[in-house]
């Protein structure tokens, strides 16, 4: 019986399993990325700037060169290493903590200045890594580790909608809003990825991808309840699809 | 070549730098070090270099760290309450040993402090600065013309360590005006601080995994004993600087009565003192560190053999004072010796004639 290969791992990724928790979405964010890297053929020109938070081990499972950065300044990071090498790909993984609230002087004057790398943010609504605690981008009622009443906008503001919000700026000249969660949506997913390497690629201008991702082991969730609440409670306020594209038309378009 | 030019500390410096073949500096403004980003925004661009104000100097610090990154040699600069801020950064380019120059032209604090210039950063400059366990090179110019030659070699240092190196100057370095010789910055790589020594091909260097696997810089180090190791491995390097980098000058008289303990500025200003001491009939030397990290606690050490009285000058509350019993403590019991403070804190300034009158009361 001859055997035929219909599917293998993306050579842009490590043959390492990933210690993510039981469905975190780091782990299918990792792969669309890694595939997208290795589509773009840019494995050997790629430099990556892993955050603080739970994908600081994207480098033990991404094909390509990275380097940790400071919580929040994964964006002045990536700054200074795209000034420095102009042609390579240059990619910053940021989740909630990371971007919107500690390093949102970063992420705001990095997109504003237009820095041509691509920004893949992970929204999970909470901070991961320290135990799920509120973040930026927790909903309003959503309990946490430190919301333990649930958010309220009286004293923790509101949501932030950080894919709209940078999209304001003149410099920033993608901006898409995926989810992780159903395999048509990853598939989207990946494109936003790819079209974000086009315009970085075309030094067009700065790019950025906000990814949804359910938490379920901070949620307190089964991985099933966490895609549902996702669906009911954030997909309201985080709605899906492209917000801008000023890059160059692509082929045949 | 060597040119001679009149500059002023701070443009002096920053060209110094590009001669050391700096080609990426980020800043953010604080007085009184405006002239070194405004050099660079003008100077960059001719050598095909970067120049970029960030939004911050926790910006600022962490872009020299992301141009460390991929191999080149970067530097950034700023006042006292912007270092205070780029400590988070300093932190991590000792902890993923990343080479980088920053400047701190220091203006008096706690707080906002004052923009005149003052020496109450020794403390964060020389016990890290930023949390965890390490050390970046302290440098302490006390002319402009030091200012450049140190900035040049800053960078060797940088490189040959993989470390961080600190530049301290302050506001009179900064903001004076002298004619400097500019170095030729080959010769200078012959015949200066790192004469004789090979720096380092920088293999870690992140550039894209071409033809090699990929590669990773980070100082997250979560297995069990892996930070410790870490950490003795830098305290190896660091063991190393003491070993080989530790300089000073030592001038005045060969058997003094008493030694004056001044680094920077306030050294310079000891100087003058020795010269009055000298016409006084006074056996004077003056010790002056040229790095306070690594302190040359053997220079003083030796210096304590023949001297049992001695007057340290800082514009600071008592910082350096502390270095200076440490080493004295080497060779004398404190108990045997006399050490006295003569500090100048929030921008005073002690002149030749003050040095000079403490001095003679501490020999009374």
């Amino acid at each position: 019986m001859s055997e035929k290969i219909i599917f293998t791992r993306t050579e842009g990724l490590k043959p390492a399993a990933t210690t993510y928790c039981p469905g975190c979405g780091h782990g299918v964010a990792h792969r669309i990325l890694a595939e997208a890297v290795a589509e773009a053929k840019a494995l050997e020109r790629t430099v990556a700037v892993a955050p603080v938070g739970c994908a600081v081990y994207g480098y033990d499972y991404w094909n390509f060169d990275t380097t940790e950065a400071a919580h929040g300044r994964t964006p002045a990071v990536a700054t200074a290493i795209k000034r420095v090498l102009p042609d390579r790909l240059v990619i910053c993984y940021q989740g909630d903590g990371d971007m919107a609230s500690i390093g949102m002087a970063e992420i705001v004057h990095a997109a504003n200045r237009g820095e041509k790398f691509t920004v893949i943010f992970i929204n999970n609504a909470n901070y991961g890594m320290t135990g799920g605690q509120m973040a930026p981008t927790t909903l309003i009622g959503q309990k946490t580790a430190t919301t333990p009443y649930g958010r309220t906008s009286e004293e923790a503001g509101y949501p932030m909608k950080m894919a709209e919000f940078l999209a304001q700026l003149p410099g920033v000249k993608y901006a898409a809003r995926g989810a992780l969660h159903k395999p048509g949506l990853i598939r989207t997913a990946k494109s936003y990825i790819k079209r974000a390497f086009e315009i970085q690629e075309a030094k067009a201008g700065f790019s950025i991808v906000e990814l949804l991702s359910i938490c379920p082991a901070n949620w307190g969730l089964s991985p099933l309840e966490s895609v549902q609440k996702l669906e009911e409670l954030m997909l309201p306020i985080y709605p899906l699809g492209l917000i801008k594209d000023e890059g160059p038309k692509k082929e045949g378009a | 070549m060597s040119q001679i030019v009149f500059a002023k500390g701070n443009e002096a410096m920053a060209e110094a730098a590009i001669l050391a073949g700096c080609r990426y500096y980020f800043g953010y403004p604080i007085t009184p070090q405006n002239e070194v980003p405004a050099y660079m925004s003008r100077r960059m661009p001719e050598v095909n270099g970067v120049f970029l104000q960030a939004e911050s100097e926790v910006a600022a610090i962490n872009m020299v760290f992301g141009a460390a990154v991929t191999g080149v040699r970067a530097m950034t600069s700023s006042s006292s309450p912007g270092i205070s801020l780029k400590q988070e950064g300093i932190s991590y380019m000792a902890g993923c040993e990343l080479p980088g120059v920053i400047v701190n032209v220091v203006r008096g604090g706690p707080g906002l402090g004052s923009i005149a210039p003052a020496q109450s950063d020794y403390w964060q400059s020389t016990r890290g600065g930023g949390h965890g366990d390490y050390r970046t090179i302290v440098l302490a110019p006390h002319t402009v013309q030091e200012l450049v030659e140190l900035t040049m070699d800053a960078f060797d240092l940088a490189d040959f360590y993989r470390n961080p190196v600190l530049i301290l100057s302050d506001g009179l370095l900064g903001q004076m005006m002298e004619s400097v010789v500019m170095p030729d910055p080959q010769e200078r790589r012959k015949t200066g601080w790192l004469a004789g020594r090979e720096l380092p091909p920088k293999t870690w260097a992140l550039t894209g995994a071409k033809g090699r696997a990929p590669q990773l810089i980070r100082s997250l180090l979560m297995a069990p004993g892996e930070l410790e190791s870490h950490n003795l491995h830098l305290a190896e390097k660091y063991a190393a600087i003491e070993k080989n980098d530790a300089q000073a000058e030592i001038i005045g008289d060969p058997n003094p009565e008493i030694v004056l303990a001044a680094y920077g500025s306030s050294a310079r200003l000891a100087k003058g003192a020795l010269e009055i001491l000298k016409a006084q009939g006074i056996r004077a030397a003056l010790f002056r560190p040229i790095t306070l990290w690594p302190f040359p606690t053997q220079a003083l050490a030796k210096l304590a053999v023949k001297a049992d009285r001695f007057l340290v000058v800082e514009m600071s509350m008592g910082q350096f004072i502390e270095d200076v019993q440490l080493a004295v403590a080497r060779e004398k019991s404190l108990k045997q010796v006399r050490i006295e403070l003569l500090a100048r804190p929030g921008g005073g300034i002690p002149l030749p004639e003050e040095i000079a009158g403490r001095a003679r009361e501490v020999l009374a």
